[in-house]
């Protein structure tokens, strides 16, 4: 069966009918922060139960045994802190106890309960979350340069972002539903930030062999320059599913949310992320939510150790290549050939080979994904 | 003041020893963290049996005619 979501319960804050129309006007009134499109994420995430048990954003002392324990202070395994920060004059005249209301591109989004006020050592908080306070580490940066205030408490979500991706975007209840209207009860979860290359495909059909159904939920978020546009990886997948997966076993799916780049620890809330949208196992492959020599290549498997209780089954899986001797796909397990007969995948290099219009070879990536990635002028995110 | 992180569990002597000696070569530092391990998957498995079914058929049904208007289903 689907899996039970993290702490027993999915989370549903999303206000409804009557309440929410209250709720809308009550949020007139009422102190108002303005959120970026990465908070508000977070707010959304929250109320859908994508982020159970959490339901608000942490107060000082859930991130407190977080950044320490990895846990939430009832023993739960969490590793990185859902936080929201604000600005000194985002908080005159608000006090804990009182009721604001949370808004992006000024419409009113959320209500939430300002259960404490506090601050929290950025350094400390770095040093833990990424284990580093290299200010060049994406998730750092980001860390250092939070606005000084953090505000904790439970939300109710009255509206929502504006999303072009609404048809392929499955809330946990939603997808919970759906595994169980298909009949499984062993789902795999795959997390990409890219189009699909035949690794990708290998490494999906051999969770397959053993599951039920695979969850293919790319990651829809802030891009660096040299990432894949979201619109790229959503035609690129689909183009792939079409042509090579029953399509029975498959569900595409996003998630909307920030990469922080925490390497293990983030593994971890990867894993429960999808083990509240149902999964029962999920992916984790080499330098999982890595960036630059921060990680080690399999740094990200040895902390799932930690957590006999996570609830949901990590599969780690080594790198795969196309071995020309062996005629196919294979990894350090199955091949024993040299690395001469090697044909490895690197995003760089298939990034470079598509940047020059040209077509990388249907060893590295599918004609059809080709096709669906070069429809776009420009796949790529610009500097 | 940050609560009580530890408190006190006491088992047998006799079960102490035979933890001690297994947990020879595993990596454990002390007899309380392989406890402590060992006692989370516990815990879980057992939580795991005690959830409640969270919708309403009116959500199911709500949620099942979105996901066949996507193709899903």
């Amino acid at each position: 069966m689907v899996s039970i979501p993290h702490g027993g319960r999915l989370v549903n804050r999303v206000a409804k009918n009557n309440r929410r129309e209250r709720l809308l006007k009550e949020a007139a009134t009422l102190p108002r922060v303005e959120l970026d499109l990465n908070q508000a994420l977070d707010v959304e995430n929250i109320a859908h139960g994508v982020y159970s048990p959490l339901e608000g954003f942490m107060c000082y002392e859930e991130v407190s045994y977080v950044l320490e324990d990895m846990r939430l202070p009832d023993d739960l395994p969490w590793t990185i802190p859902v936080v929201l920060d604000v600005n000194e004059d985002d908080l005159i005249g608000v006090r804990e106890g009182d009721d604001i209301s949370l808004f992006f591109s000024g419409k009113p989004i959320a209500i939430m309960k300002i259960e404490e006020i506090y601050k929290v050592d950025v350094d400390l908080y770095a040093s833990r979350v990424f284990g580093t306070t290299d200010p060049r580490h994406p998730g750092v940066s980001k860390t250092l340069s939070m606005k000084p205030m953090l505000v904790g408490g439970s939300l109710e979500l009255i509206g929502e972002t504006p999303n072009k991706y609404e048809r392929y975007t499955l809330h946990p209840a939603e997808t919970r539903i759906l595994f169980s209207e298909r009949g499984w009860e062993t789902i795999v979860g795959f997390q990409t930030r890219n189009a699909p290359h035949l690794g990708h495909e290998y490494v999906q059909k051999s969770a397959l062999v053993f599951a039920d159904g695979l969850f293919i939920n790319p990651v829809i978020g802030r891009k660096k320059p040299g990432d894949y546009k979201d619109e790229v990886i959503l035609e690129a997948y689909e183009a792939l599913i079409r042509n090579y997966y029953p399509r029975k076993s498959v569900v595409l799916s996003i998630l909307r949310y920030e990469m922080k780049y925490a390497g293990p620890r983030e593994a971890v809330h990867h894993a429960i992320i999808r083990k509240n949208f149902g999964c029962t196992h999920f992916i984790v492959g080499r330098d999982h939510a890595g960036v630059g020599n921060y990680y080690g290549p399999y740094e990200a498997w040895e902390i799932f150790k930690e957590f006999p209780d996570l609830g949901i089954t990590p599969l780690f899986v080594r790198e795969f290549f196309y071995c020309k001797k062996c005629g196919g796909m294979a990894s350090e397990k199955t091949c024993p050939h040299s690395e001469e007969h090697r044909v490895k995948f690197s995003g760089t290099k298939t990034r470079q080979i598509l940047l020059n219009g040209m077509r990388p070879p249907p060893e590295l990536m599918r004609p059809e994904v080709v096709d669906a990635i070069l429809k776009f002028e420009n796949p790529f995110v610009e500097e | 003041m940050r609560r009580r992180k530890y408190t006190t569990v006491s088992i047998p002597v006799s079960l102490y020893e035979r933890i001690k000696s297994i947990m020879e070569g595993t990596g454990f530092k002390s007899v309380s963290d392989y406890v402590t391990y060992i006692l989370r998957e516990v815990v879980s498995m057992h939580e795991r049996e005690r959830m409640a079914s969270p919708f309403s058929e009116e959500d199911v049904e709500r949620i099942k005619e979105k996901l066949r208007a996507l193709g899903y289903l």
